[in-house]
């Protein structure tokens, strides 16, 4: 494309806007993704107070979210899984990541309390392939030398309904475990060859509960408002750590986000000495040259005022907002490739 | 003035028969809106579906796998699971049915045929979430602490059946699903049973009665076959209902696609599937095999009615021919 027509383009499509700006829709439409719902919903109140301009944001699913912004019947689409480079650009979506949250593997073994218990990667891999059945298994005794394991059968349990959870928690698993990643694979519902399938965090923690002997996967917020036992995790720098939001941060700021297109990167078995190895960023897309212009603008402005001020609502929920230095370089994303918006101010 | 009379009544009728005309035709749009409706959910059935079944073929029903990773499925698992809770839910509810219906028409005293009357309809309205949550919550820990080791121990050695208890107790699963399965279908089943049995009339039952019958031999020789329509159409109702319940189901199934020798293992249903993957699955060939998926449990659901009219159809014959 020739670097005037895309100009004239956009200096349209700025008129365009404005005008469709002034119109002022009083609703931002979106959908998708059921894991940050809350804290966009705690957002979009806050931020109607402020300017009178609502969310309408259908958590339907990150399936769904995609399903719908490619239908271009909403303004932006919300989803757990990032969508490849290649994809983006088939369908001329733009993607960003918008908030950060964390997996944490919680147990139910008796004589254990939550945090005394450390695992790996491969361990739990091991035990949700059938592998590892008994909680005292030389794996696991080698990764806790000192704690007293009972022999009591592990009744593995996972989440039922397709979710972003379980896609993080599967592509850990794949990248922990080559045996993993072969025979069950990373996605948002998967085939899993041993275990009892409990529906949404609230049936996987009620399960495990339930259990004795029960292992399960729940988000962190949902794990530290329950106060249930986790199991600390050995990451890829090989220090055992534990779920808080330092360590999803970590995980973030370590990230290598300048080199991946389209932002597309997942958060899982990060470097870093800190980084919780089960983190995920939720994402958002919007149409790099969009359908309505004035709506995409207005959408963009909220997202922009959720960087600037959403931290601490969102910490309020558990969950992590991103690093600061990937504010910016999404800003500069949004002014490189969207078109027809006007610039957001600085800083 | 006689004339004016006549006029006055043949005015009078012709609008009586314009409304007449209009009501009939109200009610034909609104009975082939049913047979439009019913046409549109096959076609868009047959049409969401088709993608899966021309990929995988028969492979379809006869494959047990279910793995959105590799993009390979198969229905096998989740029409087992629809079809056995089913039947173990049949197996529990109907004889409870029959019992509480006979016992609110022919033996209640009448201070408690009310009470427990509005009991029994009050379930029935009943959300089947519910269902699902108190399954989860206080079903589900019951049974794993108290009902299923019990059932291990007891049953799990014998030959034969012991497959059927052997496992771990989990709370959840394929047994759990039926009774909470059971719950659900028994007030429909009872409420009909219950309505057509009152329908006897009562000539008939004094008749027996004075011929020297028991309360049993009534029941069964003179209750049972003058109700025996109505009491297939409520077990059918109740069939139906077990067949496509969704949420209370997907709570305590376990969600699993394969099918496990033991009633305590997980399993899944057509409808539990559905409900738990439609949202996010991602692909064409899996949201096909889910709707793929739908158009089998429409399979089911019809040939259970069709077999029902069926079994209905003989059995008047016979009772016609044996009069």
């Amino acid at each position: 494309m020739s670097l005037v027509s895309s100009k004239t383009v956009l200096g349209i499509a700025a008129a365009a806007s404005l005008a469709a700006a002034a119109q002022a829709a009083t609703e931002i439409s979106g959908a998708g993704a059921t894991f940050p719902y809350p804290v966009y919903a705690k957002w979009a109140d806050a931020y109607k107070k402020e300017t009178g301009v609502g969310l309408n944001y259908q958590s339907i699913g990150s399936g769904g979210g995609i399903k719908q912004i490619k239908a271009k019947t909403v303004t932006f689409g919300a989803s757990d899984k990032p969508l490849e480079p290649a994809e983006l650009k088939e369908s001329g979506l733009v993607q960003f990541p918008m908030i950060i949250g964390g997996v944490v593997p919680v147990i139910n073994v008796r004589g254990i309390q939550g945090g005394q218990i450390t695992l790996d990667g491969a361990a739990i891999a091991s035990i949700y392939l059938g592998e590892i059945t008994k909680w005292n298994d030389p794996r696991i005794k080698k990764l806790n030398p000192t704690a007293a394991l009972p022999a009591t059968a592990i009744a593995p349990v996972y989440r039922s309904d397709g979710s972003g959870t379980n896609f993080l928690f599967t592509d850990y698993l794949s990248k922990s475990s080559a045996k993993f990643k072969e025979s069950i694979g990373a996605n948002a519902s998967v085939q899993w060859p041993v275990g009892i399938g409990a529906k949404g965090n609230e049936g996987v923690a009620n399960m495990t509960t339930q259990t004795d002997g029960a292992i399960g996967y729940v988000e962190y917020a949902y794990a530290k408002q329950n106060s249930m036992a986790y199991a600390k995790l050995i990451n890829r720098g090989g220090k055992a750590v534990v779920p808080s939001a330092e360590t999803f941060q970590a995980a973030a700021a370590n990230a290598d986000w300048t080199h991946a297109p389209g932002y597309y990167l997942i958060l899982t078995d990060q470097p870093g000495a800190a980084s919780w190895p089960i983190t995920g960023a939720s994402f958002i897309l919007v149409y790099s040259n969009p359908p309505n212009a004035g709506e995409t603008a207005q959408a963009l402005k909220f997202f922009d005022w959720a960087y600037r001020n959403g931290g601490k609502m969102a910490a309020e929920l558990d969950y992590v907002p991103l690093p600061d230095g990937l504010i910016k370089q999404i800003r500069a994303t949004w002014k490189a490739d969207i078109k027809g918006i006007p610039a957001m101010a600085a800083n | 003035m006689n004339s004016a009379v006549i006029e006055a009544d043949s005015q009078h009728a012709a609008g009586q028969r314009l409304r007449e005309s209009i009501f009939r035709g109200a009610t034909l749009v609104a009975a082939l809106l049913v047979l439009t409706l019913l046409g549109g959910v096959m076609l868009s059935l047959l049409k969401g579906s088709w993608p899966a079944f021309s990929h995988f073929k028969l492979q379809f029903l006869t494959r047990e796998i279910w793995n959105p990773v590799t993009d390979q499925f198969g229905a096998l698992a989740a029409v087992y699971g629809t079809v056995i809770t089913s039947l173990i839910a049949m197996l529990i509810a109907i004889p409870v049915s029959f019992g509480i219906a006979i016992f609110l028409t022919e033996l209640a005293p009448p201070w408690l045929k009310r009470p427990v009357g509005v009991a029994i309809e009050l379930l029935a309205a009943v959300p089947s979430i519910i269902f699902g949550i108190w399954g989860l919550f206080v079903l589900a820990p019951l049974l794993q602490r108290h009902v299923q080791p019990w059932l291990i121990d007891l049953l799990g050695p014998l030959p034969l059946i012991g497959k059927l208890f052997q496992g771990p107790p989990f709370g959840i699963g394929v047994l759990t699903a039926s009774v909470v399965l059971a719950i659900m279908v028994l007030p429909f089943i009872s409420a009909v049973m219950r309505d057509v049995f009152e329908t006897v009339p009562d000539v008939l039952k004094e008749s027996g009665y004075g011929l020297g019958a028991t309360t049993w031999e009534v029941i069964w020789k003179v209750v049972v076959p003058y109700t025996r329509t109505g009491i297939v159409g409520g077990i059918m109702l109740g069939l139906g209902r077990a067949l496509g319940e969704t949420m209370a189901v997907t709570f305590v199934i376990g969600n699993a696609h394969r099918i496990s020798p033991s009633l305590l293992g997980p399993g899944t249903t057509i409808s539990a599937s559905i409900a738990n993957e439609f949202t996010e699955a991602v692909g064409d060939l899996y949201t096909s095999s889910l709707i793929a998926l739908g158009a089998l449990l429409f399979l089911i659901t019809f040939s259970v009615i069709a077999g029902a009219r069926l079994l209905l159809l003989r059995l008047d014959r016979r009772a016609l021919s044996s009069v």
